[in-house]
């Protein structure tokens, strides 16, 4: 299936130079609530790309009849009913994870990448388009997730998906697992870091001072 | 001035088009930090002081001396009494010396290493700026704090607190407090309780001995947060082999604690070269103990525990209160600028620190939280200050006109 460029740049803009996170600053409290061990960051990236891709996809279908006035409170029950859903599976199948998570799934609902992908793409587009937009955000949402949540938990509690991966070696030589890691501050700063490198990579992000 | 000559020889190297030129800032930091820079304008009207910056952070580690030397000194100190051994002065100071040097030198090779590097990566000057940080961060640290956390806390402080608003003068927050805050918040462990405070093993194999019975190494302040006396009337601090300690020790420094805040005596001297040279601000340092002492004095009228009715004075002798306030409260980067936010400033620390101490026993310790927080607000109150004087000013012109 070849995509066209438009297409293209709909799915994979959102991972580089139009990430949800790094470039347009949403969903910042979630990444920061998360991520302090890699699992439940990675279960909160495929939560909300799921949410995200199948709400653009109903909200673009349903576009040309939902009256103006009233579009908001119509995504937001999309958005919940999704969000329920996710809940429920999660709390059937990853119960340890979900509550982890506790609030934060239900708080995908005010999302902020959520409604503002259905305000800016999927009310203006068709399903298919919309869908890929979706699960284009949803990545780059997640894709910061992971790596934000790889690092605190490295750094933090020395493992990887729970599994000890810092030699016990290290420790019996005095190494010491950093604690502020565990807390939120530092996930801010591992994202001003992400943001640092990225735009010095991509000079035209540049902010003029 | 064979140096001197030495440098003008090889200097052609370093400059544009020279082999060396991706070197010139580290070159440049050497000339300049060994002899007073020619470059001066040639035309107008310009009056300058000796003072430039490099000049004013080597008063800094003049000032800083005192403290330091007794920290080592205590150190050792501390130490043989932990293993009961009697030994002589300088023993005892060398064991300290050992102990601190490692830790400075790690500070210095780090710190100084990421700003050569940033300088050289940006094509600025070197900034003179971590010649204090560096020389800072090991005197606010318990002396047991392995080298290799001094090393990720200083480089940690120099990139995030210092190089990303723009390196030196550009920091909103002390480099050396967010050293040290960085290292409270990682190795909580390491940072605090009763284990860090006195160095028990040897170093480089001097001072070997076991710890005697009955040793604790908890610092007054922690005594005092972790007490179930019920009135201060009640409760005596006590050294570190349980001997009492009296108002001249910690006055003197014989306590455990962070290598540098221990002397209130040495800090004092230290003070007295900053105000005198006009390089720290005696505004900022004596609000803070006002500050301190208001608070106290407030604290002890409703007095419902040991802690709140320590009197002032301990609050000023013990921990990093006296230490804090001379010389990082008066860090001229971070501290406010106009002179009446500076009584602000200095008045809010003093109150900040003491409340701390008092209400929050998870840290008995607050001069760090608070300077780092009023840092914070340092603009605000400059903002303020000079937003007050210009209404003033304009409410004095709008007077003048109406009298015309």
């Amino acid at each position: 299936m070849a995509l066209s460029n438009k297409t293209k740049a709909v799915l994979l803009g959102p991972l580089n130079k139009n990430n949800p996170i790094i470039v347009q600053v949403l969903g910042i409290c979630s990444a920061l609530a998360v991520t302090s061990k890699l699992e439940p960051a990675l279960v909160m990236a495929i939560a909300v790309t799921i949410v995200t891709a199948f709400s653009n996809v109903i909200i673009s279908m349903l576009r040309n009849t939902i009256p103006n006035r009233i579009r908001i409170i119509v995504q937001l029950v999309v958005v919940a009913t999704l969000v329920t859903l996710v809940s429920e599976v999660l709390k059937a199948f990853a119960y340890d994870v979900n509550k982890q998570l506790s609030v934060f799934v239900g708080l995908i609902v005010t999302n902020c990448i959520l409604m503002g992908r259905l305000e800016a793409f999927a009310l203006g587009n068709g399903p298919w388009p919309s869908f890929l937009d979706g699960i284009g955000n949803g990545l780059g949402y997640g894709w910061i997730l992971v790596v934000i949540g790889f690092v605190r938990e490295l750094l933090g509690s020395g493992t990887l998906l729970g599994y000890p991966i810092i030699p016990k070696s290290f420790y019996e030589a005095g190494y010491q697992n950093n604690g502020l890691m565990m807390l939120a501050p530092m996930a801010l700063l591992l994202i001003g870091v992400i943001i640092w490198i990225h735009r010095s990579q991509n000079k035209e992000l540049q902010e003029t001072a | 001035m064979s140096l001197r000559n030495y440098i003008d020889k090889i200097k052609p190297n370093f400059e544009e088009g020279g082999k060396f030129y991706w070197l010139h800032s580290t070159f440049d930091a050497f000339e300049t930090f060994l002899y007073v820079p020619d470059t001066t304008s040639k035309s107008g009207v310009h009056i300058h002081d000796a003072r430039d910056s490099k000049r004013t952070m080597v008063i800094v580690i003049i000032a800083l001396m005192p403290a330091l030397l007794f920290g080592m000194y205590n150190v050792g100190f501390q130490h043989y009494l932990a293993i009961g051994q009697d030994v002589g002065f300088w023993t005892k100071f060398f064991y300290g010396l050992l102990s601190v040097l490692p830790q400075i030198v790690v500070s210095y090779v780090v710190g100084l290493g990421i700003e050569f590097a940033m300088a050289q990566m940006k094509h600025e000057e070197v900034s003179e700026g971590f010649l204090v940080t560096g020389i800072l961060i090991p005197m606010i640290l318990p002396v047991d704090t392995p080298l290799w956390m001094i090393a990720v806390a200083t480089a940690f402080a120099v990139v995030f607190a210092k190089e990303v608003f723009g390196g030196t003068g550009y920091n909103i927050f002390n480099v050396a407090l967010i050293a040290r805050a960085f290292l409270f918040f990682s190795y909580p462990s390491k940072m605090s309780g009763d284990q860090v405070w006195v160095r028990t093993g040897s170093t480089f194999g001097m001072g070997k001995g076991t710890v005697v019975d009955g040793f604790s190494g908890a610092t007054p302040l922690g005594q005092l947060a972790t007490t179930d006396a019920h009135s201060f009337a009640d409760f005596s601090f006590r050294g570190i082999t349980g001997q009492p300690l009296t108002t001249s020790d910690m006055f003197f420094g014989f306590i455990p604690g962070s290598v540098g805040e221990v002397s209130t005596l040495a800090i004092l001297l230290g003070a007295i070269l900053l105000i005198a040279t006009n390089v720290g601000s005696w505004k900022t340092m004596f609000s803070v103990f006002l500050g301190g002492l208001f608070t106290v004095t407030l604290v002890n009228l409703f007095a419902a525990n040991a802690a709140m009715e320590m009197p002032a004075n301990y609050h000023f002798l013990l921990g990093g209160f006296a230490f804090g306030a001379v010389f990082m409260a008066t860090d001229p980067v971070t501290s406010a600028r106009t002179e009446t936010g500076k009584w602000i400033y200095g008045f809010l620390i003093g109150l900040i620190a003491v409340t701390i101490r008092i209400f929050n026993p998870g840290y008995p310790e607050g001069m760090m939280l608070s300077i780092l927080f009023m840092n914070a607000f340092a603009p605000l109150i400059d903002f303020y200050v000079v937003d007050a004087n210009i209404k003033k000013r304009l409410k004095r012109v709008e007077v003048k006109n109406r009298e015309k």
